[in-house]
């Protein structure tokens, strides 16, 4: 073993270097303030290995960024803490720098002859600052993406070069693939090896000048082994701690729903760190921009960067050390303010809690048998009834009707209903309350429409009150019957209990005893009928044809109310009329018993 | 470097202080590389899909002397995080024997998985990457092949009178035994 180590130690001068490296003088012995550094180097070790490890499983790609991610985070085996070491430690990077960074101004440690060790110490922050901003894009998710948008535009209001820059960024006019390429590019490749070569020059500067003692020193001179290294380890033990701490806390780092520049995200913000930016561009009107995104953040880097010449004066220090504090003062502030802002803001919240019932939802999906399809994850959330419909319906359907009393999401639309409530359509409890003659022509069912006057109304509260009990047992029979046409997923079972109930109301609807078919045609019953087709009423097929065109004469016909024909007028698409219309019936994916997961 | 004071010498009393140091920094240096190597590690858990039969051909398709065909094997591939279906995900070499009986082979040849090659002239399969032939039972023709088995033949189920159903799989190449993948 000896033989061994003196054989390479002559070849390499490796014994010499671990001497010097652990021998390094420590003016006025180990002090736990000199830790900042050796906690930054162990979190960017920390970066470079999950890193690495990371891109063993990630896809740059706008149809695998996204999927490729949750495959790591769902799937993989300690993939959460995987990603979760990598998203927490670049948290405690940006706070060690701060921490590291004020360290250095306080304890004067910039002064002449470090001011490269400063300057390149100031490299550093803006790389590691770099690292997080194109990492936030990676997952490819809304947040990210949109974030991504809003940085990239400001790139854009850089004079002369902001357009031809922001296109390079972004790799073309469109974000997409080669945004994530360039993206990872940098992440991965570029910016890394900036911070490695500064680290080298940093640390080789920090060692040709040595440590700066903190004055008064309490003790004799040491060596960096092992005083100074056990309290290194300790903490970076402590940042390790805190880390593990977030980790297990969030469950790895956080993954919102997939990209989808057609979908509004009204919930996108930088990450914390950067909040204080987002919030000083709020102060800066239309053309003016430049002023909070590049003059003062420039300025202020400047004035940092002078600090090694500003000391010089008689007052330089304090005027640096007062100088960092306000501009520390003056960040959290903004932050505070961004937070606070939003904290008041009810559509912000809406958003965020959308936000995160997409990226819940989506994860379900992802799961199911049918999987994730080779045009992406966010195919599953745009073909999603339960995601989509309350959507769909808040914009189409809410301006006269209702569900459940809300706009389908659970806000109110501006006007009052004037059509039916749509919660539970066809189903036994909506029929039997449609056929109630104290409801009927209440604001639930045909209260705001024309059809308060028209004789459907006039027939249950004409007819129906004069019912005897065996004609309400019928009628009884009759709404099962029709409730069973629309085939609901949410009454299968009851259903098929009641198949012999279900024919007989089946015959009692076609024959002349109730009357329906008087208005109504039913599986071949009722000729000469006007008013809607009940054969297959409230089914896929009998909703999508009537959202599609209500003044079809299948349905309403003339008598048409106010509803436009979404389909037929080209106003919806067919799969979003199919989406509302499934969602209306309560039909979509539920994980209940095909438990998904790894094949 | 440059001369600096003459660092001064360890402390050999402060073993405590050492040993915290060298075993903190020993579990703050493998945390990364074990939450790293438990995802690297992670396809070694992954279990192929087990392969039902998958319809192939109807049998009408098939030459009546006996002939191979080849034909695809459409099925749903599921590759890490994407699920889809109906897609080619191998394909089989289909014969007609006596009657309604039909024989499959993997066209991948055993030895080291490139797609063998039916040639009508000398009425034998050949790999084309390095030479091993077989004979239409799949048998090693030449004692010279590299392959070290045969070629491996599917379980195959004629159903409904003429759809042609084989149960596919891969198998470990370079090795004697056939070892589903």
């Amino acid at each position: 073993m000896k033989a061994l180590l003196d054989w390479l130690d002559h070849r390499t001068g490796g014994k010499k270097l671990l001497h010097e490296a652990l021998f390094e003088n420590v003016p006025g012995g180990a002090r736990w303030r000199y830790v900042w550094g050796s906690t930054l180097t162990f979190c960017f070790s920390l970066q470079v290995i999950t890193g690495l490890f990371l891109w063993l499983a990630y896809s740059p790609g706008s149809q695998t960024a996204w999927e490729s991610v949750y495959f790591i985070q769902h799937e993989m085996w300690g993939g959460w803490f995987l990603r979760g070491l990598h998203h927490f430690t670049a948290h405690a990077m940006t706070v060690l720098l701060v921490l590291h960074l004020m360290q250095v101004v306080i304890d004067g440690a910039y002064k002449a002859p470090r001011e490269m060790n400063f300057w390149s110490g100031l490299v550093l922050l803006l790389l590691v600052l770099a690292l997080s901003l194109t990492g936030y894009l990676l997952p490819w998710d809304q947040k990210g993406f949109w974030a991504t948008r809003v940085a990239t535009s400001i790139a854009a209001i850089t004079p002369v070069i902001g357009p031809a820059l922001q296109k390079l960024v972004v790799g073309g006019s469109e974000y997409g693939h080669h945004t994530l390429t360039r993206f990872f590019a940098l992440h991965a490749g570029v910016i890394p090896g900036a911070i490695i070569a500064c680290i080298v020059a940093h640390i080789y500067l920090f060692r040709r000048h040595g440590l700066t003692p903190k004055e008064p020193r309490k003790n004799p001179d040491a060596a960096f082994w092992p005083d100074q290294v056990f309290r290194d380890a300790v903490a970076c033990l402590a940042v390790l701690v805190v880390i593990l701490f977030f980790i297990v806390r969030y469950h790895g780092a956080d993954l919102g729903a997939p990209a989808d520049p057609a979908e509004q995200f009204p919930a996108a913000r930088p990450e914390w760190y950067f909040l204080f930016l987002f919030q000083l561009l709020k102060y800066f009107p239309g053309g003016t921009e430049i002023i909070g995104a590049m003059i003062i953040p420039t300025l202020l880097m400047l004035v940092l960067a002078a600090m090694p010449f500003v000391g010089r004066w008689q007052l330089g220090h304090r005027f640096n050390v007062g100088f960092l504090w306000v501009l520390l003062g003056g960040i959290g502030w903004l932050t505070y303010l961004a937070v606070n802002e939003d904290r008041q803001r009810p559509e912000y919240l809406l958003a965020v809690q959308t936000a995160d019932r997409d990226a819940a939802r989506v994860i379900v999906l992802a799961q199911s048998p049918t999987g994730i399809p080779a045009t992406g994850a966010v195919t599953l959330l745009r073909q999603d009834a339960w995601t989509q419909g309350p959507k769909i319906f808040g914009q189409i359907c809410s301006t006269c009707h209702r569900f459940d009393g809300h706009n389908g999401s659970g806000g109110q639309p501006k006007d009052p209903i004037s059509a039916s409530d749509l919660k539970g359509f066809a189903s036994r409890e909506w029929l039997a309350g449609l056929l109630d003659p104290e409801r009927i022509a209440g604001p639930h069912y045909f209260g705001g429409t024309k059809f308060k006057e028209g004789k459907m109304v006039k027939f249950v509260q004409e007819e129906v009150t004069g019912f005897s009990a065996p004609q309400k047992a019928d009628l009884q029979k009759a709404i099962v019957a029709l409730s069973a046409e629309a085939a609901l997923t949410a009454q299968r079972h009851l259903d098929q209990r009641d198949a012999v109930i279900i024919a007989e109301g089946r015959k009692l609807l076609g024959g002349e005893a109730l009357g329906c078919v008087e208005c109504h045609k039913f599986h071949g019953a009722g000729e000469d009928a006007t008013g809607p087709d009940l054969t297959g009423f409230g089914s896929r097929e009998w909703l999508i044809a009537l959202i599609s065109d209500p003044a079809e004469e299948r349905f309403f016909g003339k008598r048409n109310d106010r509803m436009p024909a979404f389909g037929a007028a080209k106003m919806r698409t067919a799969l979003e009329i199919s989406l509302v219309a499934d969602w209306l019936r309560g039909d979509w994916y539920e994980p209940t018993r095909a438990k998904g997961g790894a094949p | 470097m440059d001369s600096s004071p003459l660092p001064p010498q360890p402390d050999r009393r402060n073993f405590l202080t050492k040993a915290s140091a060298v075993v903190i920094g020993a579990a703050l240096a493998l945390v990364a590389p074990v939450a790293g190597l438990m995802v690297f590690l992670d396809p070694l858990r992954r279990q192929t899909a087990a392969g039902g039969a998958v319809l192939v051909a109807s049998l009408d398709s098939l030459a009546e002397n006996g002939e191979p065909q080849k034909f695809s094997v459409l099925a749903t591939r599921i590759d890490a995080w994407n699920t889809t279906p109906n897609v080619p995900v191998g394909a089989v070499y289909l014969q007609r024997l006596t009657g309604r009986q039909v024989r499959a082979f993997n066209v991948v040849c055993p030895h080291a998985g490139c797609f063998v090659d039916f040639r009508e002239a000398n009425n034998c399969f050949h790999c084309p990457c390095h030479n091993s032939s077989f004979s239409l039972d799949g048998k090693v023709l030449d004692p010279k092949s590299p392959s070290p088995r045969g070629l491996d033949d599917l379980l195959v189920e004629v159903r409904n009178g003429t759809e042609i159903w084989v149960h596919f799989k891969n198998f470990r190449a370079g090795e004697k035994a056939r070892i589903p993948v």
